[in-house]
């Protein structure tokens, strides 16, 4: 996020995009309700009526990966009724004449056609993004699981900087991480083209600092793959061993069965969990971990917040926290690492990542800090872009919008779309486990339309098999009108209803994110 | 020595011959409840909250009392000892005060740990109750025999120390209750305020006086002392809440430690942020008397002065 | 900003204009007992609890909802302010259920503090008493309105912090209750179980259900740590009994303050769940068996570092995890990199 969460409440327009805020993210959802409470305007764009869209003053029920169209359409009433930030556009931007050039087709009539949205509809939203003193955007998988998923993204930074609301307290874009430590794991260099910082490796000066910091004479060079391109590797055959940590891909990747069938002709998988996951099932050796109770650490938020993670208890059984076995296994292959507590590692971090230089146990005994925060004296950066871009002018990156991979057709009519649910988390491994969450909500269930429904003659309960071109999963029917006709929805947490399935691991092209958005799948009563 | 070996609750045990089935059972990280028993005062008997279930044995027997034999198999939580512990409860509550409320005793209680423990929540038996009067006639104990549950722990504390032996059980069935001879309060009796019956009371019927009022179990943190006094070494806890000292407690309350009341004033002098001003008894009355007085240091005090002044 | 300078107990204080008697008096760190009163809820000044005496008032005044005013003079425990205080108390435990013996807040309860601090022992008028129904019927929350003490707090919660209005005052005089719309269940209404008005109410008519059957409160210890879930970030307390986990309270976050989510709150329950592994595993034949750890982390090693010098580093591929702490996640990627000799190393945060 550009901005923090506390931040939101004092926006004068929300505009959220692709979030169920109040069900993914309750707490940031509470900042949404009471900037609502205080008179501000909440716009929702989403195909699902969420509860955070029955809270809003507009809610564009777009058809599913139609975003694009949306964004630019946006853009373009602004430029076109000149409600632009003329004076942030001129001081702080590049290529502004060429995003101009390339949303001028998007005007409301013809984005009307692609998104579903009536063109007065958004000519209003446009208006009110543009003429409000603090306007901030908020968006989450939504918008990223798509094959344009970095596309949306440049949209929907193209639309900030157009009205100038980024680099000020209250605006900004920002994308509400789903899980604990997603932020944290990218600034730690969990990315094949980054070290810590996101310092990229291609970078000479960069591999000479970490080797001679590790003790090395140098580093690879050359930028590692990603998720689906190692699971693609490994099913043929040029990958052949793997590591996994506190990760679930057979049941959080996209396209299940192909990611069982590569793991398994792996020749070694190393699977290091808190619990026998289905991932973990099909390893050649497992090593216990202990979970965030049993272990010292720190998280970084989705606002890049650095928090304290305290250990609580001792680890069950012979588990061990992930770092030390970390070292173990780096010290077992012949590179000695010895850490006496992670307040050391957080050391070494600190040396070497200049957003996280000032970053210290000691200080976070004070509370969070939000990089960047270069040296010990730095306070943190709530606001990021304030007055100069990171990387000087902020560029407008002019995007187009391209269909869905796979749109609905006759064999398979409707768009599955897959998100969260409040009482259920990820791939379900903590929240099954608790005692409570999974005895309140024990069952998932496919919401469908009304409409569509009564054309496949189902009714509420009704046992029903949602099939796509990859696979089925069997669930009950929810009729809710929370779906518009011609989409399906369910969450991926519960094994049973292995959803992933059916989802399509057709990737956007820079980020890799998969499109679990929109897949096409077809629904059939069973019993 | 002989060794026996015994089975409880499927995990086997060795403890030397003797050992009771309760300290079997304990020393193994069982829990079982006790009420009459403590490890300093010899066996009872009498509270049977310690009850377990032994094979081949009719009744449930208590743990305190039964010694552990080779090929013993025991059960310390099975239902019928969950029932029996249950009832117990419920009949001591029957006659207790509902008092936690404001009772000194609160969040150290045994009979409140084992009654949120077995989820008795108030009394199965509307019983008839006592209402004896609060015995504060003495500036260090309170009596509150009210809740008393008659385990008997203060009399066999206070019998330990010679010519003591100043409370005991008085009259019989529900008027049973612990008294001074003659049922005096304990002001007029022989009683020396020593505060062993307080340090083992498991419940609110004995408490200090100049404690109570200064605060919650909870908010009081206790730090062992040794008394120097006279060399029988009796132990102390220092009270203290929010980093001040405000009390002296009796601790531990073995054979051949009389903890006795000069020892804990003094103490109360040395530690205390404010100590109180000491009370004696004099024909029949407390009254104020001068801290030299009370650890009876007048004599050595006008000794030092006269040598001061003849300097 | 303009400022008034008033006496409390004798003391001076200069509070910023519009500050009440309470703000002031707590920046003095002079105690006044309050049950309605939450700073971060809208004033409600209902309980009375807080009153004290202003020199030249006819009445007591209601320190949280009174602002101090220049020359002020406030005494916080005069006899008559305790006597009112008593009279309060009294009426409140004339209808309360004598509990404590059992009660999960015994030791952490407004009601229960003050009736010790100002020496009330039971109510003095021994009135009508509820016979609510002890509601229970969800995995979250136990609510026995038969404690409550109408300090409405739960009320402002639910709609000022969390939004949601799900609870409010229903009936009225004796029968007056805090219910959900059409006096059902929690699980019957909206409730999406955040918890937020157990974390407020100060008696024990909220509770949460495992937290306070597991514990006595003076057992606890708490253990600040921050959420495992979702990316928001929260802060909140293991509450730690005998080395486990037994429930998550509030404290003050940076993020959330004392609000949490329905998982951050009670999903604690996977820590102690018998499913967790506890032992290192080697497939053999198909079969998990259980290994030691020098014995799994040299098969690791052999294995790994086979791969790497036979196949070249690249023919191995890390996933790291968004789960991890982030000294975590470095140690991985130092360990692909410079162990392992790859870059292929990536996580799920696309996901
Ligand atoms: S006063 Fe206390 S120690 Fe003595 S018998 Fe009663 S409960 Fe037991
Ligand atoms: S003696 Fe124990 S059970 Fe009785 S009132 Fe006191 S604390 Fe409660
Ligand atoms: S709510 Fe407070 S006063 Fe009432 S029973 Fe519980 S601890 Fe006691
Ligand atoms: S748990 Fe949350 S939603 Fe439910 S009543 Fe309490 S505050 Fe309201
Ligand atoms: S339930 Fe608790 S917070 Fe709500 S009104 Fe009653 S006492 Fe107050
Ligand atoms: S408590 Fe809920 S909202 Fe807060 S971090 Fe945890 S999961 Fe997210
Ligand atoms: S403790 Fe054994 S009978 Fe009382
Ligand atoms: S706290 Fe002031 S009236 Fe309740």
């Amino acid at each position: 996020m550009t901005n923090p969460i506390q931040d939101v409440a004092g926006a004068d327009f929300i505009f959220a995009i692709g979030t169920n805020t109040t069900e993914s993210h309750p707490i940031i959802g509470l900042q949404v309700k009471k900037a609502v409470r205080g008179g501000s305007t909440l716009v929702v764009a989403d195909p699902r009526k969420t509860e955070v869209a029955e809270l809003a003053k507009v809610h564009l029920q777009i058809k599913s990966g139609s975003d694009i169209a949306l964004l630019n359409g946006m853009a373009n009433v602004i430029i076109a009724e000149d409600l632009y930030n003329k004076e942030f556009v001129a001081e702080r931007t590049e290529d502004f004449e060429a995003f101009k050039a390339a949303v001028e087709k998007y005007t409301p009539e013809y984005v009307e056609g692609i998104t579903g949205i009536a063109a007065a509809s958004l000519r209003e939203v446009a208006r009110g993004y543009a003429r409000v003193k603090n306007a901030t955007i908020l968006y989450t998988m939504g918008i990223t699981q798509h094959i344009c998923g970095t596309h949306n993204v440049f949209a929907v930074a193209n639309l900030s900087m157009l009205c100038g609301h980024i680099g000020k307290p209250n605006s900004g874009v920002n994308p509400l991480r789903g899980q604990n430590n997603v932020q944290g794991a990218c600034d730690m260099g969990a990315l094949p083209a980054v070290l810590t910082g996101y310092q990229g490796v291609g970078l000479d000066d960069v591999r000479a600092r970490f080797a001679s910091a590790w003790g090395l004479e140098s580093l690879p060079a050359k930028p590692g793959i990603t998720v689906g391109e190692m699971l693609e590797g490994a099913s043929h055959g040029t990958i052949k061993g793997m590591y996994i940590m506190g990760e679930n891909p057979v049941l959080s990747d996209p396209d299940a069965n192909h990611v069982v069938h590569a793991l398994d002709k792996l020749d070694f998988l190393v699977v290091q969990d808190i619990f026998l996951t289905e991932t973990a099932q099909l390893a050649d050796v497992v090593l216990p971990a202990a979970s965030f109770a049993e272990k010292d650490g720190t998280f970084s938020n989705t606002e890049r917040r650095v928090q304290r993670v305290r250990k609580a208890v001792e680890p069950v059984g012979e588990a061990r926290p992930d770092w030390q076995i970390l070292c173990q296994v780096a010290t077992a292959m012949g590179y000695p690492m010895n850490y006496a507590s992670p307040a050391d590692i957080m050391k070494e971090i600190a040396s070497l990542t200049p957003s996280y230089g000032g970053i210290s146990y000691e200080r976070l005994e004070q509370g969070g800090i939000q990089w960047p925060c270069p040296n010990p004296e730095h306070p943190g950066t709530p606001v990021l872009h304030v007055g100069k871009f990171s990387r000087g002018m902020g560029k407008f990156n002019p995007v187009e919008y391209v269909a869905p991979a796979e749109m609905p057709d006759e064999q398979y009519p409707l768009v599955l779309s897959t998100g969260r649910r409040h009482f259920h988390y990820h791939t379900g491994t903590m929240t099954m486990r608790t005692g409570a969450l999974e005895v309140y909500y024990g069952t998932e269930y496919l919401e469908i339309n009304s409409a569509d429904a009564a054309k496949l003659v189902i009714c509420d309960g009704d046992k029903v098999k949602v099939s796509s071109r990859r696979g089925s999963v069997e669930l009950s029917a929810r009729i809710t009108d929370v779906v518009p006709e011609g989409l399906v929805f369910t969450s991926f947490h519960f094994p049973e209803v292995a959803i992933n399935r059916l989802t399509n691991p057709a990737r956007d092209s820079i980020a890799k994110i998969p499109e679990f958005k929109v897949c096409a799948v077809k629904v059939e009563k069973t019993a | 020595m002989a060794n026996v070996t015994l089975t409880i609750n499927g995990v086997k045990v060795t403890v030397p011959k003797g050992t009771t089935v309760l300290e079997a059972a304990t020393g193994a990280g069982f829990f079982i409840p006790i009420f009459c028993h403590t490890p300093e005062l010899t066996g009872f008997g009498a509270c049977r909250i310690c009850v377990v279930e032994i094979q081949g044995m009719r009744n449930l027997p208590a743990s305190c009392v039964t010694e552990a034999t080779e090929g013993m198999v025991v059960q310390t939580e099975s239902p019928a000892v969950v029932e029996a512990r249950k009832t117990i409860l419920e009949l001591i509550l029957a006659n207790h005060p509902q008092d936690c409320l404001t009772c000194e005793k609160n969040g150290n209680c045994l009979l409140q740990d084992y009654a949120f423990r077995y989820g008795v929540k108030g009394p199965g038996f509307e019983g008839q109750r006592h209402s004896f009067s609060i015995d504060d006639s003495n500036p260090y104990i309170i009596r509150d025999l009210n809740k008393c549950i008659l385990c008997g722990r203060c009399v066999r504390t206070c019998a330990q120390v010679k010519d003591r032996a100043v409370i005991d059980y008085a009259f019989r069935g529900f008027d049973t209750k612990i008294a001074a001879p003659m049922d005096t309060p304990l002001g007029e009796s022989d009683c020396v305020y020593c505060g062993r019956c307080v340090a083992v009371c498991p419940v609110g019927a004995l408490s200090y006086k100049r404690l109570s009022g200064q605060g919650r179990v909870w908010e009081m943190e206790k730090k062992p002392v040794t008394c120097t006094f006279c060399d029988s070494g009796c132990e102390f806890d220092l009270v203290s809440k929010n980093g001040k000292v405000i009390g002296v407690a009796a601790k531990a309350p073995g054979p051949g430690r009389p903890l006795c009341l000069k020892g804990r004033l003094g103490l109360e002098l040395l530690y205390c942020d404010q100590p109180q001003a000491p009370q004696l008894k004099k024909d029949g009355e407390f009254t104020e008397v001068p801290w030299a007085e009370a650890l009876g240091l007048e004599g050595v005090l006008d000794k030092i002065k006269k040598m001061e002044n003849k300097q | 900003m303009a400022e008034v300078t008033l006496t409390i107990n004798g003391g001076q204080i200069t509070v910023p204009q519009g500050s009440t008697i309470l703000n002031a008096a707590q920046k003095m760190g002079v105690f006044i007992p309050t049950l309605c009163y939450d700073p971060e809820l809208t004033i409600d000044g209902s309980c009375r609890m807080c009153v004290v005496e202003v020199k030249g008032a006819r009445t007591l005044m209601i320190s949280c909802a009174t602002a101090a005013t220049e020359g002020m003079v406030v005494e916080t425990e005069s006899p008559a302010v305790i006597e009112a205080r008593k009279t309060i108390l009294e009426l409140l435990l004339a209808n309360h259920p004598l509990d404590c013996l059992t009660c999960g807040r015994n030791g952490d309860c407004r009601l229960q503090d003050y009736a010790y601090r100002y020496g009330v022992k039971e109510g003095g008028f021994a009135g009508a008493m509820h016979q609510y129904p002890i509601e229970d019927d969800n995995p979250f929350i136990v609510r026995d309105m038969n404690k409550c003490i109408l300090c409405g707090k739960c009320v402002r919660a639910c709609a000022q912090i969390q939004g949601k209005n799900v609870v409010d005052y229903t009936y009225r005089g004796f029968d007056t209750k805090i219910a959900p719309a059409m006096d059902t269940t929690l699980a019957g209404s909206d409730c999406v179980f955040c918890g937020n008005c157990v974390a407020v109410c100060p008696v024990g008519a909220l509770q949460e259900k495992v937290l306070r059957s597991k514990a006595r409160t003076w057992e606890i210890n708490k253990v600040r740590t921050t959420c495992p879930y979702c990316g928001t970030g929260c802060n909140f307390d293991l509450n730690v009994k005998d080395g486990k986990v037994v429930g998550v309270t509030s404290c003050d976050g940076d993020v959330n303050g004392r609000a949490l989510c329905v998982k951050g709150r009670f999903g604690y329950g996977f820590i102690h769940h018998p499913d967790r592994l506890s032992k290192p595993l080697i497939k053999k034949d198909g079969q998990f068996v259980e290994a030691s750890w020098e014995e799994a982390l040299a098969l690791v090693a052999e294995k790994l570092g086979g791969i790497r010098d036979n196949n070249g580093p690249d023919a191995l591929a890390v996933l790291s995890s968004a789960r991890c702490t982030n000294e975590e996640n470095y140690l991985l990627s130092k360990l692909t990199r410079a162990v392992f000799g790859t870059n292929n190393i990536d996580h799920c945060a696309r996901l």
